[in-house]
C-alpha cells in the first residue's frame, strides 16, 4: 500500500498566551511540536504497511523549520518525507491549506490511503481532513475508531467512526482519506534505525512553483477567511469556596446550584 | 470577475456541461465556452478534470445575488438533534438584523413532520429531502447535496452545528463551494457596516478567541459549538413555506456505503447533548469511583464524562473523554471530581455555564476556573451531595 500521512508541526498549544500590552501571541519560549493526533494517523499507516507492505510518506505544509517534525516521523518508521514550504503559503487558512496539500499529493504521484489525525490542537477546526479529500474527489471517513477491514486486493475498505450519540460502521473504496481519533491505536516508539535514518534522510522541499500552484488560492491571500481580531478570553470562575464538613458542603453546593437555576433537573 | 477557460487544456470532455446547474456552459467546436446564464458558481471549475476552468478571484466580491440564513437541521434516527433549536434561535436573530429570511434544511426519511418544529422554532421555509437514501448519514450525500442546494439557491450565511456530523460533512460542502469555513463558533454577529458575518471561536486550546470574516466568497459558513447558543421561543402553529428538494442529481453517486450504527448503550444521555455532566479523574483511584459518579449522573439526568487520566488508566471508555484529545462541551452545569484540571481538560470544558469541582488538593488548577469550589474527599461529599438530593 502506498500511504500519505499528514502532519503538522503545532506550537505548545498550553503555553500560548496573548501579549495584553500588544495584543499579539507570544511565541518566544513556546516550544513547537508535533501535533499529537498525527502520532495516531502515523501508527495507523505504519501497521498497514507492516501488514500490506508499501510505504508511508510523511507530508506537512509549514516554515523550513517543519522539516524537523518530518524528521521525527522517520524516527518512528516512516519511509519518505516530503515539506511543502513557500513563503506564498504562510498564513492559509483551512481552504488554502486544503489546496495546497490537494497539490502535494498530486506531487507525490498515486497513493491508496492518506491518514490525518482528527484535528490540529492549535487551529481545532477538524476542517484540513475532509477539506483535502474534496479537493482531491475522493471519499473520506472523519473519527474513525477501527479499521474492521482492509482489502488492498478489492480495493476497499471497513471502518468504525465515531460519532456523538454512538459509532457508525461504513465502507468505504480506496483511494480514500480517513481521520483518526486516538482511540484507534498506541503509537509505537521511535527505532534506533529510525533515529539513524532520520539524521541522514534528505527531506524535500516543494514551493509555489515546484507544485504549479495558483498564487491566488494559497497562502494569506488565498483564503477565504480572514483574523480580524484576537482578544484574551474573559477569565471565568467565579472561585466561592464552600467550606465546612461534607454534608454542609454539600447543602451549600445544592443551594447555590438552586440559586443559579442549573439545577432543575431530575433533582426537584 | 469572470470565467477564465485555458482553450489549450480543454479536450471537451463535456463534463463541466454537466456539472452546470445552470446550462451555461456549452461545447463550440472542440472547447468549452461559458454564455450569459453563467453565474460564476464554481461548479464547473471543480467538474473539470484537466483543470482547464477557473475563476479569476482577485476581483471576486461578495456577490449580491446571495441572501438569506440558513440553519443545517441535523437529525439523527428521525428526531432533531438539540443543536437544530439553538441553531434555528442563533439563525433567527442574525435573519433579524439583516432582514433577511431564516430557513432551515432537513436531510433525512421519513423527517417530514419534524419539518413543523422547525417552523414553530423560527424557520420561514423548510428546504425537505426526504428520501430513503439519505435515511443514514454519508458524508458524499450530505455533502453533495447541501453543495448543490446552496449553488442553487445562493443563502449568504449557512450554520450548521459543530456535532461529530456536522464536523464531517460541512468541510466538504465548503472546499466544494470554494468559500470559508470557521469552525467550532461560540460567537456569531453581523458588523453593521458591511453586514458580514463576525465569527468568534477559540483557539490554542482556548487561551486566545479569534474573531474571523469571510469577506469576499459565499455563502459565509460557520459550524457552530453546541450547547453555547440558546433556542428561540417555540410557536406552536406557526408556519412557513416547505420546499421539497429532489435527492438525487446527475454527479452525486455515494462513494461511501453505511453498514450499522452501534448505538453507545452504556449511557441514557450522551456528553454533546447533556445539560448536566459529572466528570471524574484520575483522583477516583479505581474504576469504581465512577459507579458513584454514575449515581450522581442519573439523579440529576445528566451524563458522564472523564479526564485523560481516566481514560488511560482504562476506568471508563474514550467516548467520555473531555478535553483536548476528547471532546468539547458546553454544558450548563460540569461537576469535576478529582480532576486536577489540567489545560487540556480545560479546554474541553471551560464553556460550561456553572463549574463545580471537588478536589482533595486546594492548590488544584481546576479551582481557578470552579465557580464552586469544594475541598475534601470527594467519597465523603459526592456521597453527602446525593443523599441531600435524594431527600
Amino acid at each position: 500500500m502506498k500511504i500519505i500521512v499528514c502532519i503538522k508541526q503545532v506550537p505548545d498549544t498550553k503555553n500560548v498566551r496573548l501579549d495584553p500590552a500588544t495584543n499579539t501571541l507570544k511565541r518566544e519560549g513556546v516550544e513547537s511540536m508535533v501535533n499529537p493526533f498525527d502520532l495516531y494517523a502515523m501508527e495507523t499507516a505504519l501497521r498497514l504497511k507492516d501488514q500490506f507492505g508499501g510505504t508511508v510518506t510523511a507530508l506537512t505544509m509549514g516554515p523550513p523549520q517543519a522539516e524537523s517534525a518530518l524528521r521525527e516521523m522517520v524516527e518512528y518508521g516512516v519511509d519518505e518525507t516530503a515539506l511543502l514550504s513557500d513563503r506564498a503559503f504562510a498564513g492559509a487558512d483551512t481552504w488554502a491549506t486544503s489546496y495546497t496539500l490537494a497539490k502535494g499529493v498530486k506531487k507525490l504521484g498515486g497513493f491508496d490511503l492518506i491518514v490525518c489525525g482528527k484535528q490540529a490542537v492549535d487551529g481545532d477546526t477538524a476542517q484540513v481532513g475532509p477539506g483535502l479529500a474534496e479537493q482531491l474527489d475522493i471519499p473520506y471517513v472523519c473519527f474513525v475508531r477501527r479499521l474492521i477491514e482492509v482489502d488492498h486486493q478489492t480495493r476497499r475498505m471497513v471502518v468504525e467512526r465515531l460519532m456523538d450519540d454512538g459509532s457508525e460502521v461504513v465502507e468505504i473504496p480506496l483511494p480514500a482519506l480517513i481521520t483518526v481519533v486516538k482511540e484507534i491505536n498506541e503509537p509505537r516508539v521511535p527505532s534506533l534505525r529510525g533515529k539513524m535514518k532520520a539524521k541522514k534522510i534528505a527531506v524535500p522541499v516543494y514551493g509555489l512553483q515546484d507544485l504549479a500552484a495558483d498564487p491566488d488560492r494559497v497562502g494569506l491571500a488565498g483564503s477565504p477567511t480572514q483574523v480580524v481580531q484576537v482578544f484574551a478570553p474573559q477569565p471565568r470562575g467565579t472561585r466561592v469556596r464552600l467550606d465546612g464538613r461534607p454534608e454542609e458542603q454539600a447543602e451549600r453546593l445544592i443551594e447555590a446550584l438552586k440559586k443559579d437555576k442549573v439545577l432543575t433537573i431530575g433533582a426537584e | 470577475m469572470s470565467l477564465l477557460i485555458d482553450s489549450d487544456l480543454c479536450t471537451g470532455c463535456g463534463a463541466c456541461v454537466e456539472a452546470c446547474p445552470f446550462g451555461a456552459v456549452e461545447i463550440i467546436g472542440e472547447t468549452a465556452q461559458a454564455n450569459e446564464k453563467c453565474n460564476l458558481c464554481g461548479a464547473c471549475v471543480e467538474a473539470c478534470p484537466v483543470e482547464a476552468i477557473s475563476i479569476d478571484k482577485k476581483e471576486a466580491k461578495a456577490d449580491d445575488g446571495y441572501q438569506g440564513v440558513w440553519v443545517f437541521a441535523e437529525q439523527r434516527r428521525g428526531r432533531l438533534a438539540g443543536v437544530s433549536f439553538e441553531l434555528l434561535g442563533e439563525g433567527r436573530r442574525l435573519a433579524d438584523k439583516l432582514g433577511v429570511s431564516l430557513s432551515a434544511v432537513l436531510f433525512g426519511h421519513r423527517v417530514r413532520e419534524e419539518a413543523g418544529r422547525l417552523f414553530a422554532y423560527g424557520a420561514d421555509r423548510v428546504y425537505l429531502a426526504d428520501d430513503p437514501s439519505l435515511d443514514a448519514f454519508t458524508d458524499d450525500l450530505y455533502g453533495g447535496l447541501l453543495t448543490a442546494l446552496i449553488r442553487e439557491r445562493r443563502p449568504e450565511i449557512v450554520l450548521c452545528g459543530a456535532t461529530s456530523l456536522g464536523r464531517s460533512f460541512f468541510p466538504k460542502a465548503a472546499n466544494a463551494l470554494n468559500t470559508g469555513l470557521t469552525a467550532d463558533c461560540t460567537g456569531l454577529d453581523i458588523r453593521e457596516a458591511d453586514r458580514l458575518l463576525l465569527q468568534t471561536r477559540p483557539a490554542f486550546g482556548g487561551n486566545i478567541m479569534a474573531t474571523i470574516l469571510c469577506p469576499n466568497r459565499r455563502p459565509q459558513m460557520a459550524t457552530v459549538r453546541p450547547k453555547v447558543m440558546r433556542p428561540g421561543p417555540c410557536r406552536e402553529g406557526r408556519t412557513g413555506e416547505l420546499v421539497e428538494v429532489e435527492p438525487s442529481r446527475p454527479g452525486l453517486v455515494p462513494k461511501t456505503r453505511f453498514i450499522e450504527f452501534i448505538e453507545d448503550l452504556s449511557e441514557k444521555v450522551h456528553l454533546a447533548e447533556a445539560d448536566i455532566i459529572v466528570a471524574g479523574g484520575r483522583g477516583l483511584g479505581s474504576a469504581k469511583g465512577f459507579d458513584l459518579l454514575r449515581e450522581l449522573a442519573e439523579l440529576l439526568g445528566g451524563a458522564l464524562g472523564a479526564s485523560r487520566g481516566a481514560v488511560d488508566a482504562e476506568w471508563i471508555s474514550y467516548a467520555h473523554q473531555v478535553g483536548q484529545t476528547g471532546k468539547t462541551v458546553s454544558p450548563k452545569l460540569y461537576i469535576a471530581c478529582g480532576i486536577s484540571g489540567a489545560v487540556q481538560h480545560l479546554v474541553g470544558m471551560q464553556s460550561a455555564d456553572v463549574i463545580v469541582a471537588v478536589n482533595n488538593d486546594p492548590g488544584a488548577p481546576i479551582f481557578d476556573v470552579a465557580d464552586y469550589g469544594l475541598v475534601g474527599d470527594l467519597y465523603e461529599i459526592i456521597p453527602a451531595v446525593i443523599n441531600q438530593l435524594q431527600r
